[in-house]
């Protein structure tokens, strides 16, 4: 593997009264996809700028492959960054925008020749070298941006939502390419986002943050599966999310009471003490929904009767909103498979059965 | 001037005719006689006599004025080039600042006072019994007053200082719409802070420090009031030789000659630079009007 690894270690920021990042630590591996993700003010922006230069920490360090970086300038750190802007230099062509790092080095002009033709050949942009920025699409300019950074054979390559400026059909086509470019190059990527999807589809792990804290750090798998707070469960994807007292355990298997509604069974790998007050989670898409009471009532299986409040129709798949009789509202994702697997039709008013394995719901925080 | 679509000819000058009517009896009527007058022989009381004659381009090739316009250029080329050093880091400045209206407001205050009154306030501060030297005597680091007026330096001094909010003000606006981020992607590539300033800040602020430029040099090379108040006789300009030609030698025909030559070199020189820029003085398109006939109307200004 190329790149470096990229250690952060308590890094603390504030503008202001402002706190940023409060005590920041994160460590990611040599050639890796790794995302920044949260909503925005969450400080992964900011945690990107210390990484690059622009922003000092007013405490801990980054460690590029063990040297700590934080007193370095920008211009002294090898690391390139892709702006959410783009950045390019107006006043220069395509092809000088991506030599630009070239020239500054005094690189031979067989070598900026060479070197660029190579680079524009890797975003697929040779046609348009002459060009001024004024004169590309948003993916285009996307491109040279990434170009321009890469030239410099950066050992980790720093990317502010480079996509978040581009329509949805072009944001996918980029992510893709994005990813393969990663392949080809196979240097560190730091991606920051607010997007999850982005976040989910690309990453080999992701920091999830918030608030100036990092809240999970896992594959895609472990942060949509099996979220470490209430905030990763809400931000990451859809979910039912509710709280309960712990009524029983049995091995991994836990009853919860929840308000006003009964028993449900979930799963937690450390079972909190009977009467603790904790919240348990259910992806939407992981209830099955049915006109009729499920028959395997086998240990595990929580079923629960309701009426159909909402039900949004959106092509391959269907969204309900059903209120069981306690006034509790559960999301259900309904995939439209084939012909044999449809069922009838599911309306407006009807009463439905939920059901859902017990192994598929978690327990997420401990109140108390 | 583009076009306003739709309309005719015939309209287009009937709304152009006041601005017709203005330049012609304020410039090109004034224009005409300047350029008439240096052709005729000079009246015994000032004025002149209806003889054509080239005396007064011949007295141009004289080593006086050679000198004079020497000297001229020397200031004007001094004193621009202190402004700008001094206006593109305040425009930086204030671009970058959060307190504008209140930086801009301290920039617009010099011109509620008359443009006279504050070169003697210069006076009043710099001459042998002026501010400055009650200092430096009171606190002893003169022994006797220091000569502060009536040289070159005391006409640069107060040349930039009458000039600088004239260049501050269209390198603010300019720099005000730079893409800050730009300079730090210039330092991500590896350039120094002073590289990102003058490989991507100042290329793309060449408008407004083309338009900062012609502001100042024009008005400085016409200069008159300044020389005349705070200068000695090394820093006589050409705009006191015109001066002095008009009223104390009363040869206007050579006066006329003089102007003429400055009006000739100068629009030459502007139209050059913004041929050189293609448009980018002002920020663009339908600015570059101003921006020429403003310093244009300056030459024939008497500061």
């Amino acid at each position: 593997m190329k790149g470096s690894d990229v250690v952060i270690e308590h890094v603390r920021k504030s503008f202001g009264d402002f706190k940023a990042l409060d005590d920041v630590s994160v460590g990611i591996r040599k050639g890796e996809f790794f995302s920044l993700l949260g909503p925005s003010g969450c400080g992964k922006t900011t945690l990107l700028r210390i990484i690059a230069g622009f922003e000092s920490p007013e405490g801990g360090a980054v460690l590029l492959d063990g040297r700590d970086v934080s007193p370095l300038p920008p211009d002294a750190r090898h690391v390139n960054t892709v702006f959410q802007n783009y950045a390019l230099f107006p006043h220069l062509s395509v092809f000088e925008n991506v030599a630009f790092s070239l020239r500054l080095k005094k690189a031979p002009e067989s070598e900026i020749k060479a070197k660029v033709a190579e680079y524009l050949q890797l975003v697929e942009l040779q046609a348009h070298a002459h060009k001024k920025p004024s004169q590309l699409s948003g993916g285009q300019k996307q491109r040279v941006a990434i170009a321009r950074a890469l030239i410099n054979e950066p050992s980790v390559l720093l990317l502010d939502e480079p996509l978040s400026a581009l329509d949805a059909k072009l944001r996918q086509h980029m992510l893709i390419e994005l990813d393969s470019i990663h392949d080809k190059i196979g240097i560190t990527f730091i991606y920051v986002t607010h997007d999850q999807q982005e976040a989910l589809s690309v990453s080999d792990r992701i920091a999830v943050m918030n608030a100036g804290e990092v809240l999970q750090i896992g594959t895609p798998q472990e942060i949509y599966e099996s979220p470490a707070t209430d905030f990763v469960a809400k931000f990451i994807g859809e979910t039912n999310l509710y709280e309960a007292d712990v009524a029983s355990v049995s091995g991994e298997t836990v009853d919860l009471s929840v308000d006003g509604f009964g028993t449900v069974k979930v799963t937690a790998t450390e079972p909190p003490p009977v009467g603790s007050r904790v919240s348990w989670t259910i992806r939407p898409e992981k209830v099955r929904i049915g006109l009729e009471e499920p028959k395997s009532a086998r240990n595990g299986i929580n079923a629960i009767a309701g009426v159909v409040d909402e039900p949004i129709y959106s092509g391959f798949q269907s969204k309900f909103y059903v209120r069981t009789p306690s006034g509790l509202v559960l999301k259900v994702i309904k995939q439209h498979a084939d012909w044999s697997d449809d069922g009838p039709e599911i309306a407006w008013k009807d009463s439905v059965w939920l059901s859902f394995s017990a192994e598929d719901a978690y327990i997420v925080e401990v109140k108390r | 001037m583009k076009r306003v679509p739709g309309s005719s000819g015939a309209q287009g000058g009937l709304y152009a005719a006041p601005s017709i009517f203005w330049l012609s009896v304020f410039f090109l009527a004034p224009l005409a006689i300047i350029v008439a007058y240096s052709f005729l022989t000079p009246g015994a009381r000032g004025g002149v006599e209806w003889t054509p004659t080239l005396d007064a381009y011949r007295a141009i090739a004289n080593p006086t004025f050679a000198k004079v316009t020497l000297n001229t250029i020397l200031v004007a080329i001094g004193a621009t080039a202190i402004t700008l050093l001094i206006a593109v880091p305040c425009g930086y400045y204030m671009a970058r600042s959060e307190r504008q209206t209140l930086l801009l407001m301290l920039i617009m205050i010099p011109f509620w006072t008359n443009f006279l009154i504050r070169i003697y306030a210069w006076i009043a501060i710099l001459g042998n019994e002026g501010f400055l030297n009650d200092i430096l005597l009171a606190t002893g680091l003169a022994k006797q007053s220091v000569r502060f007026l009536y040289n070159r330096g005391a006409v640069m001094l107060v040349l930039v200082y009458t000039y600088l909010p004239y260049a501050i003000l269209p390198l603010y606006s300019t720099i005000d719409k730079f893409d800050f981020s730009l300079l730090e992607a210039a330092r991500d590539l590896g350039a120094s802070k002073l590289g990102a300033i003058n490989k991507v800040l100042l290329p793309n602020i060449k408008g407004g420090i083309l338009t900062a430029f012609l502001f100042t040099f024009i008005p400085i090379f016409g200069a008159y009031a300044v020389p005349l108040l705070v200068g000695g006789t090394e820093s006589y300009m050409l705009g006191n030789l015109i001066a002095d030609e008009l009223t104390k030698s009363r040869d206007w025909p050579l006066a006329s000659a003089i102007s003429l030559v400055i009006t000739l070199v100068t629009t030459i020189g502007v139209l050059l630079l913004l041929r050189a820029n293609g448009n980018a003085v002002l920020g663009g398109s339908g600015d570059g009007e101003p921006a020429v006939s403003e310093p244009a109307a300056a030459i024939g200004g008497s500061r």
